[in-house]
């Protein structure tokens, strides 16, 4: 089960809007390397996971990107808040208007709606941290590619928290992949 | 003591610090000095939230001891961006 606290894991405070940067950070919402694939690939593989250590770094990642879909839904919706409907219809923002309005669905920068197709749960622990580790570098691909297009310091910024947070997931990730960690004299071995 | 956009700044900044600690702690169980500053953060964080609660609005359920108006339900949502 979990708890919910009321803020933002890092501030997200955009004055002007830009439905072109929308479109382009909302795959970190549902697409493909996004938040969204992230937390349910981590919090899926669990059950299988016979090393309770890695069960618990699978939890509180999982649940760190949970914290980081609000930011990056956070981003998204305060870049398509106060939109006129010219720029709505210059920024190219009018084909997803037509069918969310300004609401924020998860989908990636294509317009390809969010599948579990994108993450594996294999049961496999080798299998499944080496998917993990690939992700998150896949994610700080992403949002480096996301960097290159972004001028505003409003954006910029927690998108920069957020690339390094793929970072830090990937050194844990492969710590829990170590000898020492997953084969303690705490594991658990129910397959 | 200071106004509310501070204090949110300082829980943000003792709350990363308490999740940066917890993933470490995951795959380092064994490590005595990052435990003593978990449980030193910790307190630090809990004392932030009761304090911010009483003068604000609760961040979590678990403050959310109300009597005249239900306060979790009427505190600013987070991706309003005003003062998250």
């Amino acid at each position: 089960m979990w708890n919910y606290v009321k803020k933002l894991q890092f501030p997200v405070n955009i004055k002007e809007p830009n439905a072109n940067l929308a479109q382009v950070i909302i795959s970190q919402f549902g697409g493909p390397d996004g938040e969204l694939a992230a937390s349910m690939r981590y919090l899926s593989q669990r059950y299988s996971m016979p090393y309770r250590e890695v069960a618990g770094v699978l939890t509180d990642i999982g649940t760190e990107e949970l914290a980081h879909l609000e930011m990056v839904g956070a981003i998204v919706h305060q870049l398509t808040r106060n939109l006129s409907m010219e720029e709505i219809e210059k920024s190219g923002f009018d084909k997803y208007y037509v069918d969310h309005t300004i609401g924020v669905w998860p989908q990636a920068a294509g317009g390809i709606p969010f599948n579990a197709c994108e993450f594996q749960v294999k049961g496999d622990i080798i299998t499944d941290l080496m998917e993990d580790m690939a992700a998150e570098q896949k994610a700080r691909s992403t949002y480096d590619n996301i960097l290159r297009l972004v001028k505003d310091p409003d954006v910029c910024e927690p998108i920069k928290f957020l690339r390094e947070r793929e970072i830090v997931h990937f050194q844990r990730f492969g710590e829990a992949n170590r000898e020492d960690c997953s084969k303690s004299e705490h594991a658990q071995y129910n397959h | 003591m200071g106004n509310k956009e501070q204090m949110l700044k300082d829980i943000g900044i003792v709350d990363f610090t308490l999740t940066e600690l917890t993933l470490y702690l995951d795959t380092h169980p064994h490590d005595r000095s990052a435990m003593e500053y978990f449980n030193h953060y910790n307190r630090i964080k809990n004392q932030l939230m009761k304090e911010f609660a009483q003068r604000f609005y609760p961040l979590t359920l678990d403050y959310a001891d109300s009597n005249k108006e239900w306060r979790w339900g009427m505190a600013p949502l987070p991706w309003e961006g005003a003062c998250n």
